[in-house]
């Protein structure tokens, strides 16, 4: 692997204190999308949070990101308020949301750009083009991609910035089965190789189990978290063996019992 | 997203454009040639009791496209491309020369249409060629003159649209100016032009430069502050600084709608252009076009309005042209 992909970008622990966050829905009344959260994710730890929509884990990653400040709570990165977004907090979107005007190579040599870095950057983004095996679409517009490409280019453009917190947003639920599986490995060899703390949004039970440190189970209305558990298996996990599907079953059986709650 | 997906490139084709059975083969080649001399038989039947001296040069026009058309037909056997272009193009170019030889029929042969207002396409190229200094001088002051204006008005309206797109402010103060001002015909100013410029020209300069700056602003600003949340979203968590944000993400994103409002501005300019020339400047195609009706000269006219067409739509044809370069990365998602 080259050098420039193994440079390490320590992760950095995230604690998110008390925090809501209330929005006006399109009948004007108000509803509640996070109802005092409390987290505390230390530096270099993989968390994803699981709920059904509505639950507030887009808001709350959104907020992490610094694109959405709260109503009440706060939220500290080491000692450091987040108040506004920042390239040491990437944020992969569930829609790749790459630059349609701009080629894949240059898609990806935005994420320097945008925080003002020139030149020196272009060993780096062949680097990137290469880790997502893209080298052969570096000219080639988003238009002519995949849904899978297309993720792996954002996936690439958010990591070359070397975030200490990496928040991914259900960056594989467009993917099909094959992809997706392999896209999973992916996120963990980075996650391994570079110690960034990563929080992940999914709806796949199975992602959440055969990646994630804790998974966090938020319930909606009003977005609350109703449980953390922590998944001791060890790495690589067997997607088939007995502690990973007792995990599943609980797991399911918990979202169930939130399910009916309305 | 409903998007199935693999790593296996879609590779988007163009449709390759299916020409119809009749317009292969020989007629391809010979198709257009014969056009041309049937034009030219006609021509010659027709002008046989005219003044040799107003359709020779017609009769050495008609010549010289029939050489090109059977130079067409050689060079198909060698060039592919070209043979393909040719395969496309012969009817509608045919078409154009069998369309001046039914006006040459219906004006100088059957005498259908009122003299001296409707004068046969040999008359007219006649004219064009007696009057060649002036229209070229013409010509020239009108390419100068709508450059000069068209410009202005693109950097102004960008300017403001930018502005009244993305600032919040701009948009409060600048927008009921805009809807109130704005759909005021350029050319309605002209009064008011005449008496505040020193100069006609400045004030043709000035009533372009405002007939293009309204739809280009009202295009770039709503362009701008339409641009999709999310790229925006996107460039801030990679770190972007407001000026990257309006140059790299919302400009960009918006210049299909850039490129909308270019066009619309380029419409008034021309318009505007003619109006202009025609009340205030003493010079450009409006102006001749005019100064030849007040003498009677509709031989002249005709060859203005001929090169008006040819001038205006080469300008749009390169408008075109740079909107393909420029937005090569949406082709194939949005046509015009």
């Amino acid at each position: 692997m080259v050098s420039s992909l193994n440079q390490l970008a320590e992760g950095a622990a995230l604690r998110i204190n008390g925090v809501s966050k209330r929005f006006l829905s399109p009948d004007r009344s108000e509803f509640t999308a996070l109802d005092t959260v409390s987290l505390s994710v230390k530096a270099g730890q993989l968390i994803s949070l699981v709920g059904p929509s509505g639950c507030g884990k887009s808001t709350l990653l959104r907020m992490i990101a610094g694109l959405e400040t709260p109503d009440s709570g706060e939220l500290l990165v080491g000692t450091e308020k987040i108040t506004q977004p920042c390239a040491s907090r990437g944020l992969v979107f569930q829609d790749p949301n790459l630059f349609p005007w701009l080629t894949v190579r240059k898609n990806i040599q935005a994420g320097p750009l945008a925080r003002g870095v020139r030149g020196e950057t272009r060993q780096e983004v062949e680097d990137f083009l290469r880790l997502v095996g893209l080298e052969n679409f570096a000219n080639a517009f988003p238009h002519h991609l995949s849904g899978g490409m297309a993720q792996r280019v954002a996936l690439a453009r958010a990591l070359i910035n070397h975030p200490q917190i990496l928040l991914l947003d259900e960056p594989l639920g467009a993917l099909d089965a094959f992809t997706r599986m392999r896209m999973q490995d992916e996120v963990l060899r980075l996650w391994q190789a570079r110690g960034t703390t990563m929080l992940f949004v999914t709806h796949d039970i199975d992602e959440a189990i055969y990646m994630s440190d804790s998974i966090v189970i938020m319930t909606p209305r009003p977005g609350r978290i109703e449980e953390i558990i922590r998944v001791d298996l060890e790495r690589p996990r067997d997607r088939s063996s007995a502690e990973f599907l007792a995990l599943r079953a609980s797991i399911l059986k918990m979202l169930h019992f939130a399910g009916d709650e309305h | 997203m409903a998007e199935s997906s693999s790593s296996v490139a879609p590779a988007r084709t163009e449709p390759i454009a299916v020409v119809p059975a009749f317009r292969k083969g020989w007629l391809a080649k010979l198709g257009f040639p014969l056009a041309v001399a049937l034009a030219y038989g006609i021509h010659a039947a027709i002008s046989r009791e005219e003044p040799p001296l107003e359709t020779r040069n017609y009769s050495i026009l008609l010549a010289g496209l029939g050489g090109l058309g059977l130079l067409a037909a050689a060079l198909q056997f060698c060039m592919r491309g070209f043979r393909r272009w040719m395969e496309d193009m012969w009817p509608i170019l045919s078409a154009a020369v069998l369309l001046f030889a039914a006006l040459e029929i219906v004006t100088t042969g059957l005498r259908l249409l009122p003299l001296p207002y409707f004068p046969s396409p040999p008359k007219i190229l006649q004219s064009a060629i007696d009057d060649r200094v002036l229209i070229w001088e013409s010509t020239y002051h009108s390419l100068f003159l709508l450059a000069r204006g068209y410009l202005m008005g693109v950097l102004l309206g960008l300017v403001t649209g930018v502005c009244i797109g993305w600032f919040r402010t701009a948009r409060y103060w600048g927008m009921p100016v805009m809807k109130i001002v704005g759909p005021i015909p350029a050319t309605a100013w002209i009064p008011l032009a005449l008496i505040l410029s020193p100069s006609a020209t400045l004030s043709a300069i000035c009533l372009i430069a405002i007939a293009v700056w309204f739809p280009v602003t009202m295009l770039t600003a709503s362009g701008i502050a339409n641009t999709r949340a999310s790229y925006l979203d996107v460039a801030r968590t990679l770190g972007a600084r407001p000026s990257y944000l309006i140059f790299r993400v919302a400009i960009p994103a918006a210049m299909p709608n850039i490129f909308l409002g270019l066009f619309m501005g380029l419409g008034a300019a021309f318009l505007t252009l003619v109006v202009a020339e025609t009340v205030g400047v003493k010079s450009g195609l409006g102006w001749y076009l005019g100064w030849s009706r007040e003498w009677a000269e509709y031989g002249k006219v005709f060859a203005a309005l001929g090169i008006m067409a040819i001038f205006f739509s080469t300008i749009m044809t390169g408008l075109f042209a740079l909107r393909d370069r420029v937005l090569v990365w949406q082709k194939g998602t949005i046509k015009w």
